[in-house]
C-alpha cells in the first residue's frame, strides 16, 4: 500500500509499505478516506520527539471505511465509515474508567507518560498514522464512531483531535461568563479553542499569534480580537493593559514546544535542544494571567523539562490544567454543536492534497506557505472531495 | 468603562453576544463533556468488561522501566535494529524520569536517519532528499526564500573552504 514514510527531520517521501495486519482480536483495518497533517505532527517532521523511527508512518486525525475487523470485535462491521479518535484506548483501565482516555495505560509500552497515539512515534506506542491507504485501529470496539449519516466527511476528520483538542482547551480554562481568554496561536487549535471559549460563555475572546493571515482568518471564523505580538514589545504588559492592569482570566497555550517569540527561548529550547522547546508561550501564560487566574495548556512539549516561571505561578496562586484531549468523550456534545450550526469546523481547510504529494504538503505547512492553514490529504483509494495539486 | 470590567459585568445583559453563533451553550458546567475531569462510570457505548488479553509478541518491543512487562496493546511498527536499536535498548534501561533516557533515544533517532540512507543506497535507491524536503511546493509558493537559502549556504560553504584552504596553505 502507499503510506507516508519519514526519513529523517525535514524527510518524508510516500511509497510502497506491507499493508497492516490483524495483530489482536479486537483490531479493525481501516481504509483511510481523509488524514489531516496536524501541527504536532510538525515536531516529529522537524525531529524534536525522542524515539521517531526512520521508516514510521505519521498520521493521528484520520476517517476511513472498515475493511476487516478482528474475531472478538462486535460494535463495528465492515463497511462502517468511522472517524477514529487519535487517542489509543483501552476502555477498561484505571484511567479509562474515569473517562481519560489520552493517558490509557494499557497501549503504550514504551512510555508510561501519555496513552497510545496514531502514528506518533515509539514514544507514543509505535503505532503506524493514517497517512496511508490503510491502518491498523487496534481496540476497535471502543475507539472509533461511526459517522452520523448527515456529517460532513471534512467534519469528521476534524473531530479526531482538533476540534476536540480547541475545545478541551477551552474547557480545561474553567471559562465563566463574562472571562476574559487569550489564546496563543492562530492555527487549528487555537482557532477551536477561540470557537469554544465563546461557547463556555466568555466575555471576551483575544488571539495572538504573528502570523497576520491566520489572524485575520480567526478573526473573522471566530469573532474575536487579535493581536501580532510582532508589534508588541512585552506581551504580559501589552495583555495587562488590555485587561485594566488585572491580566487575563484564563490563558491557553495551543502553540507548544515550537513557539517564536523569544530569542533566548528558540536558541536554548530550539537550536541547542538545553531544554524541550521553546517555552515562549508558557512564559507569556504565567505572565499574562491574573492573579488567581487558569492557564491552560494542550500545546505539546517534549519529555524531558522546560524553564518556567513557576515562582510566578506560585506567588499569583494560578490553577494550571494541561493534557492530551480524550476525543471519545467529547464527542457526543461536538456533533450535537455541528449539527445545531454553532460550529462549522471545515471552514478551516485550506488546502486538500493527494497522499502521494506529502512530502510538499508537510514542508507547505512546516513554512507557513500560500496561507495554509489545515492540509487534508487524500489516498488514492478514496473518493477524493476536491484534490488540490500542491 | 473598562472593557475587562464590562466584559465580566456584561454577564447580565447576554444581548452584547447575540452575534457570537451558540453563545454560552455550554455556560452550564453540566453541559460540558470533560466535566468533572474524572468521571465514573465512564460514559462508553459499549463499556469492556474486562481489561484486554496480551498481544501477542512476535518482535522486539522495549517497555518502560516503570512498567513490569509490555502491555496489553502495542505498536509493531518499526522494530529497533542497527547501532541505533542498541542505543534504543540501552536508553530503556533507564527510567523516563532520567533525562539520559530521552538523550539517547534522540541520539538514536539521528543514527537511524544515517541507517536510513545506508539502507536506501544498499537496495540501490538514491534518495531524493530535495523532493523529501518538499523542493516542489518551496519552489511554487517560496521561490525567493529558496534563492535566499541557496545563496547563505553557498556563502557559508564557500568561506568555510576558503578557511580551510587557507590552513592548508599556511600549515
Amino acid at each position: 500500500m502507499l503510506a507516508m514514510n519519514y526519513r529523517g527531520p525535514y524527510r518524508v517521501r510516500v511509497q510502497q509499505k506491507p499493508e497492516p495486519r490483524i495483530e489482536h482480536p479486537n483490531d479493525a483495518i481501516v481504509r483511510v478516506t481523509r488524514a489531516c497533517i496536524c501541527g504536532s505532527d510538525l515536531h516529529l517532521y522537524h525531529g524534536l520527539v525522542p524515539d521517531t523511527r526512520v521508516g514510521s508512518t505519521f498520521g493521528h486525525e484520520f476517517i476511513g471505511v472498515v475493511e476487516e475487523i478482528g474475531p472478538s470485535v462486535q460494535n463495528l462491521k465492515v463497511g462502517d465509515h468511522v472517524l477514529v479518535p487519535f487517542n489509543i484506548f483501552c476502555g477498561a483501565c484505571y484511567f479509562c474508567q474515569r473517562e481519560l482516555y489520552s493517558n490509557c495505560h494499557n497501549t503504550n509500552a514504551e512510555a508510561t507518560a501519555v496513552g497510545g497515539i496514531y502514528g506518533y512515534s515509539h514514544t507514543a506506542g509505535g503505532y503506524d498514522g493514517g497517512q496511508a491507504e490503510y491502518v491498523r485501529v487496534p481496540m476497535a470496539d471502543v475507539g472509533p464512531t461511526v459517522i452520523p449519516p448527515d456529517l460532513d466527511h471534512d467534519d469528521a476528520v476534524l473531530l479526531t483531535d482538533a476540534l476536540p483538542t480547541g475545545y478541551q482547551a477551552a474547557e480545561m480554562g474553567d471559562i465563566d461568563e463574562g472571562d476574559t481568554v487569550v489564546i496563543f496561536g492562530a492555527g487549528p487549535i487555537g482557532i477551536f479553542a477561540a470557537k469554544s471559549a465563546w461557547l463556555l460563555g466568555a466575555g471576551r475572546v483575544i488571539v495572538v499569534d504573528h502570523l497576520e493571515y491566520r489572524l485575520q482568518f480567526v478573526k473573522t471564523y471566530a469573532q474575536c480580537e487579535v493581536v501580532n505580538f510582532k508589534d508588541v514589545r512585552d506581551m504580559a504588559i501589552h495583555i495587562k493593559k488590555m485587561t485594566d492592569g488585572l491580566g487575563a482570566d484564563v490563558c491557553i497555550d495551543c502553540v507548544g514546544c515550537e513557539a517564536v517569540g523569544n530569542v533566548m527561548q528558540s536558541i536554548t529550547g530550539r537550536y541547542l535542544k538545553l531544554q524541550a522547546g521553546a517555552a515562549t508561550v508558557l512564559h507569556w501564560c504565567i505572565n499574562s494571567v491574573r492573579k488567581g487566574g487558569t492557564v491552560s495548556i494542550v500545546g505539546v512539549y517534549g519529555p524531558t523539562f522546560n524553564a518556567i516561571p513557576i515562582g510566578n505561578a506560585i506567588n499569583k496562586g494560578l490553577t494550571l490544567r494541561m493534557n492530551q484531549a480524550s476525543v471519545k468523550r467529547h464527542l457526543p456534545r461536538l456533533i450535537e454543536h455541528i449539527q445545531a450550526g454553532r460550529i462549522d469546523p471545515k471552514q478551516i481547510i485550506t488546502h486538500r492534497v493527494p497522499l502521494e504529494e506529502a512530502a510538499d504538503a508537510y514542508h507547505l505547512f512546516s513554512s507557513k506557505l500560500d496561507n495554509c492553514i489545515k492540509t487534508v490529504l487524500i489516498p488514492p483509494k478514496a473518493v477524493p472531495r476536491m484534490a488540490v495539486e500542491v | 468603562m473598562d472593557q475587562a470590567v464590562q466584559a465580566k459585568q456584561g454577564g447580565n445583559d447576554r444581548s452584547r453576544y447575540a452575534h457570537i453563533q451558540g453563545w454560552g451553550a455550554d455556560l452550564d458546567h453540566r453541559n460540558r463533556p470533560a466535566y468533572p475531569m474524572e468521571r465514573m462510570p465512564a460514559r462508553l457505548e459499549h463499556p469492556p468488561q474486562h481489561e484486554p488479553e496480551q498481544q501477542q509478541i512476535t518482535t522486539t518491543v522495549f517497555h518502560s522501566t516503570e512498567r513490569p512487562r509490555i502491555t496489553p496493546i502495542f505498536g509493531s511498527t518499526v522494530p529497533p535494529q542497527g547501532l541505533s536499536g542498541r542505543l534504543r535498548a540501552w536508553a530503556f534501561k533507564y527510567s523516563e524520569n532520567n533525562v539520559f533516557h530521552w538523550l539517547l533515544l534522540l541520539l538514536a533517532d539521528r543514527i537511524n536517519m544515517m541507517e536510513g540512507i545506508g539502507d536506501d543506497l544498499r537496495s540501490g535507491h538514491v534518495p531524493n532528499v530535495l523532493g523529501e524536503m518538499g523542493i516542489k511546493a518551496e519552489l511554487k509558493h517560496n521561490p525567493a526564500g529558496f534563492a535566499r537559502k541557496v545563496a547563505i549556504t553557498s556563502a557559508v560553504v564557500g568561506v568555510a573552504c576558503f578557511l580551510i584552504a587557507r590552513n592548508r596553505r599556511r600549515g
